[in-house]
């Protein structure tokens, strides 16, 4: 089976490279995206320590990242479609006023 | 033959991640970070974990992904495409992230402690799902619970957030 080094290894260019799409993309729906990129590395992370450890522990912390992340992205997406309604842009580095 | 599969995994799964951060139109990145979820799925399912493969596979790719396009394509996308990057911070963001990347695997792969963790003894009930469900409700009860709390709050904070009207 592959060592666990390889599963930290791509847990982290996958984190890196949503990191650098959260840095420099414009477009707030990518940088939502890419923080979900960000996520998943981490949550690959916690399951391969589960199974190489053999505890549970990190499984159950994954589910719970995912549903974490399902209630991020719902809010995230609502304050999207509101602000765009708002004031009709998607450039992240427009929106620096939240109040309606 | 596990390795050979966690690479081709990993290799797809890298490329698609550089397309959703490459790609110019919103709609080919949603569908990329689609591929890159799906080969994580197939990562878990190598973890012996099918129940968390199964999770990722329904709520990444099932929910937040189509939520993702119905956004895309409910909101108008054409002026966000013009310009893929944030003016001025593209090679700084690029400097630090690749410093970070290399800083982590660097730190990973000089670190003596990472080898002394024992293969796994694969056993038949390791990772299972009754096992799995017996541990969440019992010894993470509690946090299982504050978690149906917080997607009931995203719930209604979602439908109050794009309720038209002064709501």
């Amino acid at each position: 089976m592959a060592p666990l080094s390889w599963y930290i290894a791509l847990s982290a260019s996958l984190f890196v490279i949503g990191l650098y799409g959260v840095l420099s993309r414009r477009n707030v729906l990518i940088v939502l995206m890419c923080l979900e990129l960000m996520l998943s590395a981490v949550n690959i992370n916690l399951v391969a320590f589960s199974f190489f450890l053999s505890h549970l522990g990190g499984q159950i912390f994954a589910i719970f990242v995912i549903t974490v992340t399902a209630a991020e992205v719902a809010v995230a997406l609502a304050i999207v479609i509101a602000y765009v309604r708002h004031k009709g842009s998607l450039k992240i580095d427009e929106i620096s006023i939240m109040k309606g | 033959m596990e390795q050979a599969f966690f690479l081709l995994f990993a290799s797809i799964a890298v490329a698609s991640a550089c397309g959703v951060v490459l790609l110019k139109n919103p709609v080919h990145s949603a569908v990329s970070l689609m591929a890159c979820f799906i080969q994580i799925a197939a990562l878990y399912i190598l973890l012996h974990s099918p129940f968390l493969a199964a999770v990722q596979l329904f709520v990444y790719v099932g929910a937040i992904m189509v939520l993702f396009i119905f956004v895309i394509m409910m909101l108008e996308i054409r002026q966000a495409t013009l310009e893929r990057f944030l003016p001025g911070s593209k090679y700084i963001a690029l400097v630090f992230s690749v410093v970070l990347g290399s800083a982590m695997l660097w730190l990973l792969f000089s670190s003596p402690l990472l080898s002394q963790i024992p293969p796994p003894t694969p056993s038949a009930t390791q990772g299972s799902v009754s096992e799995l469900g017996q541990a969440l409700f019992t010894q993470y009860l509690l946090p299982f619970e504050v978690v149906s709390i917080v997607l009931l709050v995203a719930l209604v904070g979602a439908i109050f957030m794009t309720h038209k009207g002064d709501g």
